[in-house]
C-alpha cells in the first residue's frame, strides 16, 4: 500500500527515521492542555508508542514511534480525549502564547484568549509557505514574538489620575524608561519615552492609573535556517478589529505574492520592506 | 517631600540580593498588626524597580517612596491585614 506522506504530514504524522514509524504532533493552542488531554495523551503514548512524548520548541508535543498501522486506531483513542493532530508543512502552525493576564501579575492582556481566537480564524489555512504567530502578555516577551511571521505583544496605554494619587514617588522609579517625573507632587508623562509596559500602574497601591490594553505587532520573524528578527511597522494601538484587518492583510498579502516554501519576510525581500511598509500602514489607518 | 510617618518597624534590605529582598519584606510585614507602619531601606535599581509592585500585590498600602539621595531608598508601607 503506498503511503501518502504529504497527507499525513499535513495531519501532523512526521516520518521519523525508522521506516513505518511516525511522530504524531498534537494541536495544541497558547500552550495550553487541559488534565484530560494529558491522560489521552499519557494512554497513546504508553499504548502505541515507547512511553514518552516530546515538546516542540514551539509549544507543541510530539508522540514518537507511532506505526503506520495504527494511525486510525490512534486517531480514534485521542479524539475520545478531546486531542487531535496538529499540522506541518506550508500552512497557518500552532499559535504559541505565554499565559497572560489570566495568571500572570504582568500580564497585559489575555494572551490566551487571543490565541484561541486566532487559532480559530487561521489554524491550517493553506498557505504557499509555513506561517507562525505567536502572543506574549507584556513586554518581558517571554513567548518571544518577534520570532514569528506574526508577533503580537501586550501592553497598556495608561493615563494618570491626580485624583487618586498620594504623591508616593513608586511609579516613577517602576518605570524603567525613565518616562515618568514627579514635579510639585503630580506625575508628568513622556510619551515619546513610553514602551506600555504597564508597569507604572501595576506598581500603584492607589489606583491612580487609567488603563487600556492594546497590541505591539511585529513582522517577518524567522529563527530557523535563515534568521530575522521581526520589524514593527505600525505603533502600540488598541482594538481587536484594528489587530484582525492587520493579519489578514498579511496572510493575503502572502498568499498572493509567496513562492511554495517562502516565509513572509522572504516575501518582503523581494517585494520591497518599504512598499510592504507602506501597504501595512495603509490598512492600519483604515476607518475603524 | 517633608511629611511626617510615625514608623513602627524598620528594616534593612541593602546588604541581600533578589529574591531575599521581598522574603525579609514579607516576613517583616507579617510580625506586624493591621495599620502599622514599616520602613523599607532598599538599594536603588531593582529592588526599587521592584519589591515596592510585590508588596503591593501582597495587598499593603504603600504610602511614600523617600529618595535618601544617596543610592538608597525608603519605601514607607502601612500593613493591611493581620
Ligand atoms: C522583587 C522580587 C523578585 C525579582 C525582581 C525577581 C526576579 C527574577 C528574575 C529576573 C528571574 C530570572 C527569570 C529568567 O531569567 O527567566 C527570576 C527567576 C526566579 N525567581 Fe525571582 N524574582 C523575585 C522574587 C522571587 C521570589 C519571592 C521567589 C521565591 C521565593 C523567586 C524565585 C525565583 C526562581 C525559583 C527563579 C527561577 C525560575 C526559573 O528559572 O524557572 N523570585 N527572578
Ligand atoms: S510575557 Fe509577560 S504576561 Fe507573558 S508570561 Fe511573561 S511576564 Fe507574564
Ligand atoms: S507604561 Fe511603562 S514605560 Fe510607560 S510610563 Fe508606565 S512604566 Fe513607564
Ligand atoms: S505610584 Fe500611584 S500614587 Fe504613587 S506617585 Fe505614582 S501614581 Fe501616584
Amino acid at each position: 500500500m503506498a503511503v501518502d506522506y504529504a497527507a499525513l504530514k499535513k495531519g501532523g504524522w512526521m516520518r521519523q527515521k525508522q521506516k513505518g514509524k511516525f511522530a504524531l504532533r498534537i494541536h495544541v493552542v497558547g500552550g495550553t492542555l487541559t488534565s484530560k488531554q494529558l491522560e489521552g495523551i499519557q494512554k497513546v503514548a504508553a499504548k502505541y508508542g515507547k512511553g514518552y512524548v516530546h515538546l516542540t520548541a514551539r509549544q507543541s508535543l510530539e508522540i514518537p514511534w507511532m506505526d503506520e498501522k495504527d494511525i486510525e486506531a490512534i486517531k480514534k483513542d485521542l479524539a475520545e480525549y478531546e486531542v487531535y493532530p496538529s499540522v506541518c508543512g506550508p500552512r497557518v502552525r500552532t499559535t504559541t502564547a505565554c499565559q497572560g493576564s489570566s495568571t500572570c501579575p504582568s500580564g497585559c492582556i489575555d494572551t490566551q484568549a487571543l490565541a484561541a481566537k486566532i487559532d480559530e480564524r487561521y489554524f491550517a489555512k493553506e498557505l504557499p509557505g509555513k506561517f507562525k504567530f505567536g502572543v506574549t502578555g507584556c513586554r518581558n516577551n517571554c513567548l518571544k514574538t518577534e520570532e514569528n511571521d506574526i508577533g503580537i505583544k501586550g501592553g497598556l496605554r495608561v493615563k494618570w489620575l491626580e485624583d487618586p494619587c498620594i504623591s508616593c514617588g513608586v511609579c516613577v522609579k517602576a518605570c524603567r524608561e525613565n518616562a515618568l517625573s514627579m514635579v510639585d507632587g503630580k506625575i508628568v508623562l513622556d510619551e515619546s519615552k513610553c514602551t506600555y509596559c504597564g508597569r507604572c500602574a501595576k506598581s500603584c497601591s492607589a489606583d491612580a492609573w487609567e488603563t487600556h490594553p492594546g497590541y505591539t505587532v511585529s513582522w517577518g520573524g524567522l529563527f530557523g535556517n535563515h534568521i530575522h528578527r521581526g520589524n514593527e511597522i505600525v505603533p502600540f494601538f488598541e482594538g481587536d478589529d484594528r489587530l484582525f484587518r492587520l493579519c489578514d492583510a498579511t496572510i493575503d498579502f502572502f498568499a498572493k505574492n509567496a513562492k511554495p516554501g517562502d516565509r513572509l519576510q522572504f516575501v518582503i525581500d523581494r517585494y520591497g520592506q518599504e512598499k510592504f511598509n507602506e501597504m501595512i500602514r495603509k490598512v492600519f489607518e483604515e476607518e475603524q | 517631600m517633608a511629611e511626617e510617618f510615625k514608623i513602627d518597624e524598620t528594616v534593612d534590605i541593602t546588604n541581600v540580593v533578589c529574591p531575599v529582598t521581598f522574603v525579609k519584606t514579607k516576613v517583616a510585614l507579617e510580625e506586624m498588626d493591621d495599620g502599622q507602619i514599616l520602613s523599607v531601606h532598599m538599594k536603588d535599581g531593582e529592588p526599587v524597580q521592584n519589591v515596592p509592585r510585590s508588596v503591593k500585590e501582597e495587598g499593603h498600602k504603600i504610602l511614600k517612596l523617600i529618595d535618601n539621595g544617596d543610592g538608597t531608598y525608603d519605601l514607607i508601607v502601612r500593613k493591611v491585614g493581620d
